[in-house]
């Protein structure tokens, strides 16, 4: 297929660009394939705009005249408005628009095309491999191997090729303990403490159905994630009623008489639908200029979004507690492992291992518990909170993941490497980029697609030295501790830089970062200086003393 | 009393057990055992309430609340000691005579000399000459010197040139306590200014030429506008309903080029019982999301700050921007004109954002111009209807412009509760009695010490490290955005969970900048004396005893790296969570995690004074501050059943 036949009108002048806290701009309109590019020709390029179609989550007409008005809304929640004139002009746009920004197929998609400015340091597909992350466990134990069980895709689909499980388990075994859960998820390691030898699995839900199937296997491999006489608990995800009704469709959960040494807790944390229409309720009211100050606050409870933050940093914290004070291990799932099972497993280790507080270990961070794991990027984030199209996958899985790495942020700020945009940039490539790394659904899909010869990825990008600098929080101090956050209600806050980001003034809010910047970075040339005199002293003086001895 | 158990608000389970003093100044809770002893003061005049609940087995209960939002649960094994101790701080907590107040028993050790200077620290006269009065316009009125027409007002008046005696006077027979329109704030730039007064004693129909004569020589006194706006704190149904006891608002037909508007600010008593839902909100035990948003909003509060900040806007906004001169007045022009007039200084000019510039805007719109501390705060037994928190809500509108204006104020929000505090806490006598002839006839300044000069002497603890006086945000007029402005409004948890130490940020970027620029101010000093001594080194081969004497200085250097470093360092403990969680590992508590220190307890707030109220002591460690951080964190403690799934369900 050629864009070109998608794209009837590519260019318009005299379009009148309208965007929140910003002057109207009168320019020049082109679409290409992958962009829609606005330019006011003036020299210094200061009002441009270039947006990536599969940016653009709803478009919208309206008509005064023979004049028309798009209004863009997009999936990092700005809103633009281009007014066009031409009524067939304006229409071809908006219709060239819609169709290019909700591209069928993955391989139009822009990653495909896009051909990097930078160098390449270091290729960010072969920069978390499964291996180096072994390597370094088998400092600690030798109770665990990698097993290449599912090379092929054909045990899990949704699992990488290689994955971490304990030595005294073989692949037969796993053979059949995927069989046993839902959608071969068996259970591997995602996270083990330091401090005192326990561990974080993660699954899916086992298949035991209304007649309580059993599988000897799999207690066994759960089992033997234990110590002798150890014990551990099972975070059960979902409500104990609806683990009950997932009987009924073959799922379940691990009978106590059959994992005698596991306790079951059941926590409850919301899925798919409820979550996007959360997601969407909130943008909404941060969208509403209404100068009500309690329809605000009414329509933030009744969106629920902080609710849900509220319950999926409380199991966070409750893993985490297992596995610290308790000395447990434990084994977390809810129906198919891929969405609130990996929020909480990646928000313990958060909570527990300070690397993960890094740059470079948060990164580690999302490709093993999200990429690797087989979070369904690709569904979850097809749509964000404008789109009128009701597809059923979407939900904002890894955004509230994200927010709540902010909220512990905000309570740790001097604890992590980097800063809130670094956050925010993984929230706009998850769900538009020019980079690979988000496309597909699972590990499979992307080798399937070839992802890491036909695109680059975003950790290409992220970690040259350029890029690195923005993302670096100058307040970080390296805090090798477990950081215990605080869930009450007084403590969590609206994630404004992303959901107000377009609609408040954010230019004092910059300064006083630009500010912190400042006064940290002209302490550190201080203290370059002042050990430069010093050695430079030093040397003087051992001159000194050998010319007079 | 010995034996008493402090509850944990957020946990039955953590108590403490120790022994309970009251003596004439402070409730004191000493606790058992513990090698720290860690103790809990509070000052008499502090709480507001005491609450005696039913007997259980265990003992009496009982429930001190405090003015400063701290909360304190006892439990005291007698019902006799119980009740005892009641009556004695029902009795201690509302003293009868000004004389009883702690700043009459408070000795800082300091000499008279240096009282004296502690309270010239703010001087008005001083201030109003900073703005440009008296000048050819503006000039001091003797017409109050006795307190003869106004006894509410200072003595010191600035009017309008034009504005004689008899004008002055006869005004003021038309105002309600004859509060007449006085100046509050000149802006030299465009003499625009903004006068304040109490309603006019209008009814449906009276005039006064007078203060129609008065209200002329205020917009005369701006040549650069043909009208000046008076702005009604009031909501408009309010302001009518006052017309019937023969008070009201002012009819624009009476008054030429006039603007007249309503600002919907609601009264003290509506504003007492906001205060009131939202901290039964911050009082609940383990609150869901919704419960506390929709408490939050159902209180109204941050409605009402808003509507605070709309009036101080639409006045800065007249003066600055359109150059017109502005009336303001509520009923009585002490509450909500205050509140009005304050923030419009703030946003206008920056040198109110200064520490010392915030301390005479307090003493210049609510001390001098009678703001009735006595009867809002209740430091003397009175009416209850009279107290309501009309400087607290001019406190977090500061706090609410900080956080949209982070460079623009010198100061931090440690001095904002710092002054919150001492309001209520009768240890200085700044903010004693109703009005300023009340203050002159106590003899206040002689007896007591005033509270501008111990913050200003501790004055490194409430800097803000993201000011900097050539920044753009302290420069003129703040424009606070009003567009589409509500979610600006947030709840201050520091304020009103002040004592809930658990709920907030456990690392303070402000500590950690502070400490950052401490550091960088040592290195600077040590550059100077390492390019000092390099310079003689390369100029005289001079002998090695002089290299000596430096090492050891430069050893001195390191340890001061050192020291400051780990000051900068300090992650913070999770305050006990280890009692929060069911108990059963060895494991638990160990070494590791406990030894953190919390940034903020750690801060030794150089004050001694007010470590009467525990928290900001050094050595000691708050209680209050471990409360939170269980029922935060981690919902098990909450319930007592049997198994640990259920601890665990409980969330």
């Amino acid at each position: 297929m050629e864009f070109a036949e998608l794209i009837k009108t590519p260019r318009a002048d005299n379009v009148v660009l309208h965007r929140p806290f910003h002057r109207s701009v009168e320019g020049t309109l082109c679409l290409t394939g992958h962009h829609l590019i606005f330019s006011s020709r003036r020299h210094d390029n200061s009002e441009e705009l270039w947006l990536l179609h599969s940016n653009i989550d709803s478009v919208e007409k309206r008509f005064v005249g023979c004049s028309g008005t798009i209004i863009i809304k997009c999936k990092d929640l700005r809103i633009i408005q281009l007014d066009i004139p031409g009524m067939e002009e304006c229409l071809n746009i908006a219709s060239s628009i819609e169709a290019l920004s909700t591209l069928d197929s993955v391989t139009l998609m822009y990653p495909f095309f896009y051909r990097p400015m930078f160098e390449v340091v270091e290729d960010g597909w072969c920069s978390f491999l499964l291996e180096e992350q072994f390597e370094s466990l088998c400092s600690m134990t030798n109770e665990w191997r990698v097993s290449y069980v599912n090379e092929d895709f054909c045990v899990c689909p949704s699992y990488p090729a290689a994955v971490i499980v304990p030595r005294s388990v073989d692949d037969d075994a796993l053979r059949k303990v995927a069989q046993f859960r839902h959608g071969g998820r068996f259970p591997v390691l995602s996270y083990y403490h330091k401090k005192n030898g326990r561990v974080m699995m993660r699954s899916s839900q086992p298949l035991t159905g209304t007649n309580g199937r059993r599988c000897k296997e799999d207690e066994k491999l759960v089992n033997a994630t234990l110590r002798t006489g150890g014990r551990g608990f099972v975070i059960d995800t979902r409500p104990l009623h609806v683990a009950q009704q997932a009987r009924a469709k073959g799922g379940g959960f691990e009978q106590e008489i059959h994992y005698p040494q596991w306790r079951r807790i059941h926590k409850c944390i919301e899925r798919f639908n409820i979550l996007q229409e959360s997601f969407i309720k909130l943008v909404e009211a941060c969208n509403d200029q209404s100068h009500n100050m309690d329809r605000w606050l009414s329509k933030l409870e009744a969106s629920n979004w902080l609710t849900h933050i509220k319950e999926l940093l409380t199991a966070a914290c409750l893993a985490a507690q297992c596995i610290d004070r308790e000395g447990a291990s434990v084994l977390v799932h809810g129906s198919e492992g891929t969405d609130s099972t990996l929020q909480v497993t990646s928000l313990a280790q958060i909570i527990l291992d300070p690397s993960c507080r890094t740059i470079r270990g948060f990164e580690s961070l999302v490709v093993r518990e999200w990429l690797q794991a087989g979070h369904p990027f690709q569904q979850r984030c097809a749509q964000a909170a404008y789109s009128n199209s009701k597809q059923k996958w979407e939900a904002p899985v890894f955004l509230l993941f994200l927010e709540c790495v902010w909220q512990i942020h905000r309570q740790f700020p001097c604890s992590f490497e980097f800063n809130e945009q670094f956050l925010i940039m993984l929230f706009e490539h998850a769900y538009a980029s020019q980079f690979g790394t988000f496309l597909g659904n699972n590990e499979n899909e992307r080798a399937k697609l070839k992802l890491p010869q036909k695109t680059m990825s975003l950790w290409s990008w992220v970690n040259t030295p350029d890029e690195l600098k923005r993302f670096q929080n100058p307040l970080f101090e390296a805090n090798s501790l477990v950081i215990w956050p605080s869930v009450a209600p007084q403590s969590l806050q609206l994630w404004e830089g992303v959901f107000l980001r377009w609609n408040r003034p954010s230019q004092f809010l910059e300064e006083a970062e630009a500010e912190r910047h400042k006064i940290v970075q002209y302490n550190k040339e201080l203290q370059a200086k002042v050990n430069a005199l010093r050695r430079q002293l030093a040397e003087l003086e051992a001159q000194q003393d050998e010319e007079n001895p | 009393v010995e034996n008493v158990r402090l509850l944990d608000r957020f946990s039955s389970r953590r108590a403490v057990l120790g022994t309970l003093y009251l003596t004439a100044t402070h409730v004191i809770f000493v606790e058992n055992g513990s090698e720290t002893r860690k103790e809990t003061w509070v000052l008499h005049s502090q709480i507001s309430s005491v609450e005696k609940q039913a007997t259980t087995a265990t003992g009496c209960p009982l429930l001190i609340r405090c003015k400063n939002f701290q909360v304190i649960q006892l439990v005291i094994p007698q019902e006799r000691d119980c009740h005892d101790i009641y009556i004695s701080l029902i009795r201690l907590a509302r003293p009868v005579k000004y004389e009883e107040l702690y700043c009459f028993s408070f000795n800082p050790k300091l000499d008279k000399e240096e009282r004296e200077q502690g309270w010239r620290l703010v001087d008005l006269s001083e201030e109003y000459n900073r703005m440009g009065v008296p000048n050819n316009y503006w000039q001091i009125s003797d017409v109050n010197r006795d307190y003869g027409v106004c006894d509410s007002y200072p003595t010191e008046v600035y009017v309008p040139k034009s504005a004689t005696a008899h004008i002055i006077v006869g005004s003021s027979k038309f105002r309600s306590r004859r509060r007449f329109p006085a100046l509050s704030y000149y802006c030299k730039g465009n003499n625009a200014s903004i006068c304040r007064s109490s309603q006019p004693l209008s009814g449906f129909s009276a005039r006064c030429l007078e203060d129609e004569q008065m209200l002329q020589a205020i917009r005369k006194a701006n040549a650069g506008s043909d009208f000046i706006y008076v702005v009604d704190t009031r909501p408009k149904l309010n302001a009518m309903a006052n017309r019937a006891a023969g008070k009201g608002y002012e009819n624009e037909d009476n008054y030429s080029n006039i603007k007249f508007q309503f600002i919907g600010i609601e009264n003290i008593h509506v504003m007492r019982n906001s205060l009131q839902k939202m901290l039964e909100v911050c009082e609940l035990k383990s609150p869901s999301m919704s419960d506390f948003l929709w408490g939050l909003e159902n209180s109204g509060w941050l409605k009402h700050i808003k509507a605070i900040m709309d009036a101080g806007i639409f006045i800065a906004k007249a003066v600055a921007e359109e150059g017109v001169s502005v009336l303001v007045h509520c009923s009585d022009g002490w509450d909500r004109t205050a509140q009005v007039c304050s923030v419009a200084s703030l946003l206008l000019d920056p040198y109110y954002r200064t520490m010392k510039g915030f301390m005479v805007l307090i003493e210049k719109d609510w001390v001098s111009f009678g703001h009735k501390f006595n009867h809002r705060y209740g430091n003397l037994d009175g009416d209850p209807k009279e107290i309501s928190p009309v400087i607290d809500q001019f406190i977090e509108c500061v706090w609410q412009l900080m956080e949209q204006f982070p460079c623009a104020f010198e100061f931090n929000e440690r001095f904002l509760i710092h002054i919150q505090h001492h309001i209520y806490s009768c240890q200085f006598g700044n903010f004693l009695c109703n009005s300023q002839k009340e203050r002159r006839e106590l003899k206040i300044q002689e007896r007591t010490y005033s509270l501008w000069a111990h913050l200003w002497k501790n004055r490194a603890d409430y800097l803000n490290p993201l000011y900097r006086s050539d920044h753009s945000q302290t420069q003129g007029t703040l424009h606070p955005q009003i567009a589409s402005c509500n979610f600006l409004y947030k709840f201050w948890s520091g304020m009103y969970n002040r004592f809930e130490k658990g709920l907030h940020p456990r690392q303070s970027v402000t500590d950690y900048l502070m400490a950052v620029k401490e550091e960088t101010q040592q290195l600077e000093e040590e550059l100077e004396v390492l390019q000092e001594r390099l310079a003689n080194l390369q100029k005289s081969q001079s002998g090695d005893n002089k290299v000596k004497t430096k090492q050891q200085e430069r050893s001195k250097h390191c340890g001061l790296y050192t020291s400051n470093n780990s000051l900068a360092n300090t992650p913070q403990e999770y305050s006990n969570d280890l009692k929060s969680f069911p108990s059963r590992s060895p494991s638990q508590g160990d070494e590791e995690d406990s030894a953190l220190i919390l940034t903020q307890d750690n801060l030794k707030s150089s004050d001694p004074d007010l470590s009467a109220n525990s928290d900001q002591e050094s050595g000691v460690e708050d209680l209050s501050c471990r409360s939170p951080s269980g029922g935060g964190c981690l919902p098990s403690e909450d319930s007592g059943k049997d198994s640990d799934e259920a601890v665990f369900l409980a969330g």
